[in-house]
């Protein structure tokens, strides 16, 4: 199974062996491909195994629940297409389905548009230094509790909030903040700006300069320059951030509901009150079986148009 | 920095645009932060007074101490487990050419892109299904799953780096694999493995959906602060919002030195 990575072994020197062709009753160099030893599944088997475990074996599972019934409250292996004929014969799911889409590729486009001038500026308009100083500081937040920054939006949103009491002594307001689609997509940029414009600028930054020059001597203006060469440069970042971005907000389940109100709801929040409200799991997996098909979709979808006409 | 579009007021516009991203990124954290000593328990402009009731509220509450002690427990166990899978697997890939590598490092990579919701719902059914729900290393079996990728993602960063002759010729002076190992690669990756355990235990520490699927009556922190914002308005979230921002910002931030350090000026001879 395993064969040494050649460019990884210049020397040729088999682990072991002195380099040197074998002198008399010097140990023989083990072959060099199609080896399996002890000391490389030491380190590739572990996780291999615990992802199949308890990854893959739970997604699996979720295809086999979708086909369980459930009787007397008591959920039964079976093989039953009950479960989907019920959901995807319920117009409320198609409606919550296409207002989920509806609502995550508003925000990739959203925070595509927004972050894009933050990325461009920080990839072309700050120093060196102040580049990884931002670098450093959007990283950050990504690793920071969504949960307690979506609570703290509250803060600012409700009625009685600071932005309100701000318009407040303008004379303004209040305007309606929370439990509509501007506090939902208020959290979804909270989820996902930080790293769309992480994901922008690493590819805007390997943009060649050269070319940008070359634009800009034949007379093309900043906003040709960046529409005609910068984003086609960039395009395979610039759609994975989009794609992120879609992955990340189609399946949250905390900016719909506690900024955007929760009803109508997501897909995401069917599944948890499908979940938390008993034994209607295998409806619950389902929804999830169904928003799964669509990100793989989604997915190759986009990395399809990334990569279009350009050799891999 | 190009000499091209050259347009003092463009750029200053966007310069001040970057500096407005921030202050959104960064808005909630300092938000929480500062309505964490205000004494008004609606939060509004203006302030109300100073105040550390809220802090001593949450001390007092023992439901707090409990779910603090089951994030920690899990968080260590978590960033240790998924290291260690990580390193295992960063190394396999960096070293190893074989059948399937692809599938291979799409097992280990793709598990934090599915949403959590369904990872939840898949673990409980899972769990349950085969008697492992609701127990104390529920969350920490789960854990590890979306965790340890982005150890291995750390980790293959730094193993890229490497000079990959300094391995082979180790062999060649005689270290057997272990020895290389021990004495080349994992000095070289320390920095790498310390930044991917640190990483791998703000992302434990901050993860409550599947937590709070698979938890039952062991909830760690966060899985609290959802239960707290199914409740009322009340600013002891932001008093525990406080203190999980300073736990996990210490953590990424000493992630990010250890990975990003420039490395010390060679002395010239």
């Amino acid at each position: 199974m395993f064969h040494y990575n050649a460019t990884n072994l210049p020397l040729q020197g088999a682990p072991g062996s002195l380099g040197r062709p074998a002198k008399g009753a010097a140990k023989k160099p083990p072959p060099r491909r199609r080896r399996v030893t002890l000391y490389g599944l030491t380190f590739s088997l572990p996780l291999l195994a615990w992802q199949l475990l308890f990854f893959l074996a739970p997604l699996a599972f979720l295809v086999a629940l979708s086909f369980w019934t459930v009787r007397n409250f008591q959920m039964r292996p079976d093989f039953d297409l009950v479960n989907w004929a019920t959901v995807y014969s319920n117009p409320v799911f198609w409606q919550t389905y296409l207002r989920t889409l509806v609502l995550a590729v508003g925000a990739a486009a959203l925070t595509s548009l927004l972050a894009f001038p933050c990325a461009y500026a920080i990839a072309f308009k700050l120093s060196e230094g102040a580049r990884r100083w931002a670098t450093f500081l959007m990283v950050i937040p990504f690793f920071t509790s969504y949960l307690v920054r979506v609570y703290s939006w509250q803060i600012f949103l409700s009625d009685h909030g600071i932005i309100n009491a701000l318009l407040g002594r303008v004379g303004l307001g209040p305007v309606p903040m929370l439990n509509n689609t501007f506090g939902t997509m208020v959290g979804y940029l909270t989820l996902a700006f930080p790293l769309v414009v992480l994901l922008q600028l690493f590819s805007l930054v390997f943009v060649d300069r050269r070319l940008i020059e070359a634009a800009h001597n034949m007379g093309a203006r900043r906003l040709r320059t960046i529409l005609e060469v910068v984003v086609p440069s960039a395009r395979v970042g610039l759609v994975i951030a989009a794609l992120f971005c879609f992955i990340l907000t189609f399946g949250d389940f905390v900016s719909p509901l506690y900024l955007g109100g929760g009803n109508p709801p997501t897909l995401s929040i069917m599944i948890t009150d499908t979940t938390k409200a008993g034994q209607q799991w295998p409806r619950a997996a389902v929804i999830a079986l169904t928003m799964i098909a669509t990100l793989l979709a989604a997915a190759f979808g986009a990395v399809g148009y990334a990569y279009k006409g350009r050799a891999r | 920095m190009t000499d091209v579009n050259r347009n003092p007021l463009i750029d200053w516009a966007l310069r001040l645009y970057v500096l407005a991203c921030f202050a959104f990124v960064f808005a909630p954290i300092a938000a929480s932060f500062v309505f964490s000593f205000n004494e008004d328990r609606f939060p509004s402009l203006p302030l109300g007074g100073f105040s550390t009731e809220w802090y001593r509220a949450v001390a007092a509450d023992p439901l707090v101490w409990d779910g603090l002690w089951n994030t920690l427990v899990a968080g260590v166990a978590v960033s240790l487990a998924a290291t260690v899978l990580g390193f295992g697997a960063a190394y396999t890939d960096y070293r190893y050419r074989f059948f399937g590598k692809t599938v291979y490092l799409a097992l280990a990579l793709i598990p934090p892109t599915i949403p959590v919701v369904i990872m939840g719902l898949a673990m409980l059914a899972f769990l349950s299904r085969i008697g492992l729900s609701g127990l104390s290393w529920s969350v920490i079996l789960a854990h590890i799953v979306i965790c340890a990728p982005f150890a291995m993602a750390i980790v293959r960063l730094r193993l890229s780096q490497i000079d990959p002759d300094l391995e082979a010729a180790a062999w060649n002076l005689g270290a057997s694999e272990w020895q290389a190992m021990a004495h080349v690669i994992l000095p070289f990756a320390r920095p790498a493995i310390l930044a991917a355990f640190f990483i791998t235990m703000a992302v434990s520490f901050d993860e409550f959906a599947i937590a709070w699927f698979v938890s039952g009556l062991n909830e760690t922190l966060p899985v609290k602060v959802l239960g707290f914002l199914q409740g009322q308005v009340s600013p002891r979230i932001n008093v525990i919002g406080t203190f999980v921002f300073l736990a996990s910002m210490t953590l990424v931030i000493l992630a990010q030195l250890l990975l990003f350090r420039r490395p010390a000026p060679e002395p010239n001879p």
